[in-house]
């Protein structure tokens, strides 16, 4: 059992050890989604649900995996969690708002192979959070994707009228925009504890 | 691809490859659709663990072996699976492969085991994967996914051994661990942190365009 206290998990998962800049998970959606800080938003918001959800299943599966005995499941069974929520997820978006189902496209279903989900309940699992703690780990994990996703999208919303040069255009310079985001977050680096 | 035809004219053995029908499914990962440089996936797990050329050579590998083989699974199964869930199929698919994997890992090297932690598990959501079985291995046979699996598994993996050099040589002043630089070179410190895998990403695609933009006479 771990006892780090919520703040500071917090604050570490979302501003310090951003999923996005410091572990490099959810690359794919944040450079496909980013160019519209509405769409980013709302991207972001889809995400850090289906995170919070199925961090907490993975909470249980884990504890019901420890007492069978049967560790080798887990990667399995935390799939189909992730892989059952973004379904419902996807259900309720074109449900309630047509529209947004549209912006976000081939994306919602491929939230289902955002790394940062996946990683989310792999890393709690591995830290030994308790079930208050996974949630907190999960909000702020999601919480901090959609900071850095609103964050890439304003830049490249500007982006866009300033003139690129040929080679670079497209990938290369939203990359370039990444790393210098990524070295202005290492500044947060001395706030957790 | 064990039958090459005896090509009777005196093109050589490498162009009667080239020609080879099943040849371009081999081929054509390694370079002109490689799955990094020009089809920019699968990076989410890849350039965590880039910072080193050997964390690289493993990763890229273990992500090879999992592509060939759901690659393999996914062709001779796609008869069977109903096509609402074949999406969560594939996925049980590559989670299985992926938990051998980790398991070969950590009987191997239980050093190379910690520095790739749960980026191993995290091989399951690589998109290159998912986008293979989805888009080749599910409409061909078994011996064009196999070509197409090892093709861009080499493919990924040598990309992934490009950055990883390129951020342990500026990063540590070193490459596979062993240290060649002078001793009074000062070290990139930039290039082994989170900022520097984007950086090197970002140097290697802009290398790539060039040739491209050259190629076609701009």
């Amino acid at each position: 059992m771990n006892n780090e206290s919520l703040w500071s998990i917090f604050i570490n998962t979302s501003l310090i050890n951003n999923f996005v800049l410091a572990y490099f998970l959810g690359i794919c959606s944040f450079l496909g989604v980013s160019s519209k800080v509405e769409t980013g938003l709302k991207m972001g918001a889809a995400v850090t649900f289906v995170m919070v959800i199925s961090a907490l299943c993975a909470y249980g599966i884990n504890a019901l995996l420890t007492a069978i005995n049967a560790p080798f499941l887990q990667l399995i069974s935390y799939i189909v969690v992730i892989a059952s929520t973004v379904q419902l997820v996807e259900m309720f978006v074109k449900k309630t708002s047509p529209a947004l189902f549209k912006a976000l496209g081939i994306f919602l279903p491929l939230i289902t192979t955002n790394c940062a989900i996946l990683a989310v309940a792999l890393f709690q699992t591995s830290k030994g959070y308790g079930l208050l703690q996974s949630f907190v780990y999960a909000l702020g994990g999601g919480i901090g994707f959609t900071l850095a996703m609103v964050l890439m999208a304003g830049l490249r919303e500007q982006l866009v009228f300033s003139e690129t040069v040929s080679v670079a255009k497209g990938t290369v310079i939203v990359l370039l925009v990444a790393g210098i985001l990524s070295l202005s977050f290492m500044g947060f680096a001395g706030l957790g504890g | 691809m064990s039958t090459i035809p005896q090509n009777k004219s005196d093109k050589g053995f490498f162009s009667s490859l080239a020609n080879h029908p099943n040849t371009d499914e081999f081929t054509r990962g390694l370079w002109r659709d490689n799955p990094v440089f020009v089809q920019v996936l699968g990076m989410c797990p890849s350039l965590a663990v880039s910072n080193s050329a050997i964390n690289a050579l493993a990763m890229g590998l273990a992500t090879a072996f999992v592509l060939l083989m759901s690659n393999i699974l996914v062709s001779l199964l796609k008869d069977f699976i109903p096509k609402q869930v074949r999406i969560a199929s594939y996925i049980l698919i590559i989670a299985t492969f992926v938990t051998i994997i980790d398991y070969v890992i950590q009987a191997v090297s239980i050093d190379l085991h910690k520095n790739l932690g749960a980026f191993i598990s995290l091989i399951v959501v690589n998109c290159l994967i998912l986008s293979r079985a989805e888009a080749f291995a599910s409409k061909n046979n078994v011996s064009k996914s196999i070509l197409d699996g090892l093709g861009m598994g080499l493919g990924f993996t040598f990309a992934l051994l490009c950055i990883g050099s390129l951020r342990e040589i500026f990063g540590s002043g070193s490459l596979f661990g062993y240290e060649f630089m002078p001793s009074n070179f000062e070290k990139w410190v930039i290039m082994v942190l989170p900022a520097g895998g984007f950086f090197s990403l970002a140097f290697l695609l802009l290398i790539f365009n060039y040739f491209k933009l050259k190629k076609e006479g701009l």
